[in-house]
């Protein structure tokens, strides 16, 4: 698989980062009813989708992404109580900095998954894979340096 | 010999020169802005006193990639980072910044040779541009520097609706006489000798009615210790926000890092502008040398004033630009400083 | 009114309220301000400055002042009274040791604007009504007042002083300001557009770091940008994405906590308007989560601390047209 090149190859390299309590077993749920999503996932299992820093979304972009999606548990049901609403509140304002800034929207999302719900992390996945091998490789926040040809 | 040609005639002048090589020259990017670009047909050259940032960038640029490593198994492959430099022509740059290329050649020319600086510099032919409304803030003459007479390969006066060039060092000659001044309707009399020396003994005047006229430098040489220790410096770090922007825009300082940046598959090092107001600044195992904003601030002003002018034949590490007077935060510039060590004197 | 604070500076320590007072001095110029400390009477009425260039925010300077022995007298201009009510509220400042002096503020002005309007060998500058009234060596040159203030004066959000143990003059009026219309004419701008005008603007930076040591909300004691561990640690931009990742992180690490007093865009060496990174955060907030004032109140719940359960947006709301 060619991370970011400009060839006809191109495949888009996405960073799922999945908390370990709901989205990740939703994940892994997926995976022992053998439902199938792109290998394109690359998935990080965080603590909680609040462990999530806004350095690491962007050092995802600076080493190739071409899409970061985070997944935790659905509002109401996080294992530390709270830490999806901080998840809610500081990514949409990080996301609308982006934007602000001119980098792609569609490149970022958040979703609520839950450890039942397998077939929905897999529908998740292809429809954000989709939406970005639509949008192409991503520019805006690469490193030039970490190009892997 | 003193060119004279019409300042109509200046856009012609900067294409002929592109022809001959790559040129840059100060462009307003607006009211704030103004930068050194490549020419471009079209570009008009920025009269304003002074670019934001120094003329240095050109022969010490702020990242300087130096090497790329590979690892394929237990082989590590090196890649120079070098690229062939072609000749190119710095214009318009004041007297401040001419003077500033010798301080930096004293420390990057002197043995060991720094090989990225001085293949930048050896390819460069410098035509400094005489300022005509010096500010406030300029203190060149404090340092001996002529504003009115700039040094450089070339040097350039614009008055009178004239352009007024002379050649200086043998390449600046070359670079002159490779031009077709003919062609922009030039003229070398004595006429153009004489408006010229108008053109500097009014600058001259202008400059005796600066408020930082008098300001002169103590030779503190044989004073090092004393004033390293003496109480001035407290007062005068106080209130330093560590910050960098003095070390940052100005032209003579040289301080520099070597990083190494991992790029997952290599790594790239490359070379960078440090600041001695950085606490992590010269980071060792065992921490850093100077642990106060106190020791950080004399460090910078101790160098520029005294530890330069020991080292090199009593000339200063400052040119008097005044970018540090503009730019600092807080105010606290060399001029303060100048003044309490000769208060403190 | 620069009298009337000499008076009072000196008034304070000679009735032992205080053992410092800290305020402005000059230089060789009237612009050319420092933040000072001041131990005697004697220096106060020697040095002590207050005029139309005192824009520096003394708040900073009380992290580090009023831990010391004795308590200090600060003057704090209204914007300035924001920011040290959002560094009581995180417990930054040792309230015991501080005498706040609240001062009335029309608006400063920075030597940089008029030098950059082409007024140069300024000598002296007075106002004359709508006008400053600049003395140079090329003779006399005038600049209306508005032109010469920094952005943040002219915009100005507030010249109320919500903190204060005295005050000198009036309490002052919270203000309509207009301080949102930049951000809004980038939000209407195409992603392409506002791409490029970024880096356009952040490509000039030079990390100086000037725009985080003079912020007042930027107190940690070792910035993820200087901590060698952190994975981000450079000291010089070497590419488009480390000058773009510095200032989303320096403002989103501000966010909720900026009182958009505005030092970052006066110090910033190269122009680059950094306000605006900020104020899109405060917008943001206030469409989101309610009308927010970092700084107001002391105590206050920072909109990033805080959540409701049911109410607050899902992050696709960006996805789906921005919030505006």
């Amino acid at each position: 698989m060619q991370m970011t090149s400009d060839n006809e190859n191109w495949e888009p390299k996405i960073i799922a980062f999945c908390c370990n309590w709901c989205s990740y077993s939703g994940a892994d749920l997926a995976g022992t009813n053998r439902l199938s999503y792109p290998a394109n996932v690359k998935i990080i299992r965080v603590p909680c989708s609040c462990r999530i820093n806004p350095m690491f979304i962007l050092r995802a972009f600076q080493r190739g992404a071409d899409g970061v999606i985070l997944c935790g548990c659905h509002p109401g049901d996080c294992h530390y109580m709270t830490g999806n609403y901080h998840t809610r509140r500081r990514m949409t304002l990080l996301f609308s900095m982006l934007d602000f800034l001119g980098i792609e929207k569609e490149r970022t999302r958040v979703e609520w998954v839950s450890a039942a719900e397998g077939q929905r992390f897999v529908d998740v996945m292809n429809d954000f894979v989709g939406q970005i091998t639509e949008l192409g490789p991503s520019r805006r926040l690469e490193d030039l340096r970490c190009r892997t040809n | 010999m003193i060119t004279r040609i019409s300042s109509e005639k200046l856009p012609e002048l900067l294409q002929q020169i592109s022809e001959q090589e790559k040129l840059y020259i100060p462009v307003d990017k607006s009211d704030k802005l103004s930068v050194y670009e490549e020419y471009a047909p079209g570009k008009v050259m920025s009269l304003k006193l002074n670019t934001l940032r120094s003329a240095k960038d050109f022969f010490f640029p702020q990242v300087q990639p130096m090497a790329k490593f590979r690892m394929e198994g237990k082989k590590i492959e090196v890649m120079d980072q070098r690229t062939e430099t072609e000749d190119y022509c710095i214009f318009g740059v004041r007297a401040c910044d001419v003077r500033s290329f010798d301080v930096l050649d004293r420390v990057f020319l002197a043995d060991p040779v720094d090989t990225y600086y001085e293949d930048r510099r050896k390819h460069a032919t410098v035509v400094s541009f005489a300022c005509s409304e010096p500010s406030e803030t300029c203190f060149c003459h404090s340092f001996g520097i002529d504003a009115a007479k700039p040094d450089g390969d070339a040097r350039m006066w614009i008055a009178n609706g004239n352009v007024y060039l002379e050649g200086i060092t043998e390449k600046g000659e070359k670079l002159l006489q490779s031009l077709d001044l003919a062609a922009l309707g030039a003229a070398a009399d004595d006429a153009a000798v004489q408006e010229v020396e108008a053109e500097q003994q009014r600058v001259h005047e202008i400059q005796k009615r600066m408020p930082l006229y008098s300001l002169k430098p103590t030779d503190n040489r044989d004073k090092e210790l004393e004033i390293f220790n003496a109480p001035i410096w407290k007062e005068l770090s106080d209130k330093c926000l560590g910050c960098g922007s003095c070390t940052f825009v100005c032209p003579t300082c040289q301080c520099f890092d070597i990083e190494d940046f991992d790029s997952g598959h290599g790594v790239e090092r490359y070379r960078c502008w440090d600041s001695c107001m950085y606490k992590d600044f010269t980071m060792m195992a065992a921490g850093t040398p100077r642990k106060t904003q106190l020791e950080r601030f004399r460090q910078r002003f101790m160098h520029k004033l005294v530890y330069y002018p020991i080292r090199n034949d009593g000339i200063y590490s400052c040119v008097g630009c005044g970018r540090c007077l503009r730019r600092c935060p807080i105010h606290m510039n060399i001029v303060k400083v100048m003044k309490a060590m000769e208060e403190d004197a | 009114m620069q009298d009337e604070l000499i008076k009072r500076a000196c008034d304070l320590l000679a009735d032992g309220t205080v053992n410092r007072v800290l305020g402005w001095s000059a230089g060789d110029f009237f612009y050319d301000i420092t933040p000072t400390v001041f131990e005697s009477a004697e220096d106060v009425k020697k040095n002590f400055v207050y005029n139309d260039f005192c824009g520096a925010n003394l708040s900073k300077y009380l992290i580090a002042e009023s831990q010391k022995e004795g308590k200090i007298a600060v003057f704090l201009k209204p914007c300035d009274t924001y920011s040290f009510n959002q560094l009581m509220t995180e417990h930054r400042l040792v309230r015991d040791h501080i005498y706040a002096i609240g001062i009335e503020c029309d608006g400063k002005v920075s030597a940089e604007t008029l030098h950059d309007a082409g007024i140069h060998g300024i000598l002296n500058v007075q106002k004359d009504g709508d006008e400053l009234v600049c003395q140079t060596v090329y003779g006399e040159k005038r600049i209306a007042f508005d032109k010469a203030e920094d952005e943040r004066c002219r915009n100005c959000k507030s010249r109320k002083h919500v903190v204060y143990d005295e005050l000198l003059g009036p309490e002052g009026e919270v203000l309509d300001s207009h301080r949102f219309d930049e951000v809004e004419k980038l939000e209407a701008m195409t992603p392409e557009e506002r791409f490029s005008f970024w880096q356009g603007e952040l490509s000039r930076c030079i990390r100086c770091n000037a725009c985080r040591n003079v912020c007042p909300a930027c107190t940690c004691e070792l910035c993820v940008f200087d901590n060698p561990k952190s994975g981000v640690f450079s000291k010089a931009a070497s590419n488009d994405f480390e000058d773009a990742n510095f200032h989303i992180i320096r403002a989103f690490h501000v966010a909720g906590r900026c009182t958009d007093c505005g030092e970052c865009s006066r110090v910033c060496p190269e122009h680059i308007p950094l306000h605006l990174l900020n104020r899109k955060f405060i917008k943001d907030i206030d469409t989101l989560y309610g009308d927010y004032q970092a700084g107001e109140t002391e105590g206050q719940m920072s909109p990033l601390s805080a959540f409701t359960e049911q109410n607050d947006a899902e992050p696709s709301i960006v996805q789906k047209g921005g919030i505006h």
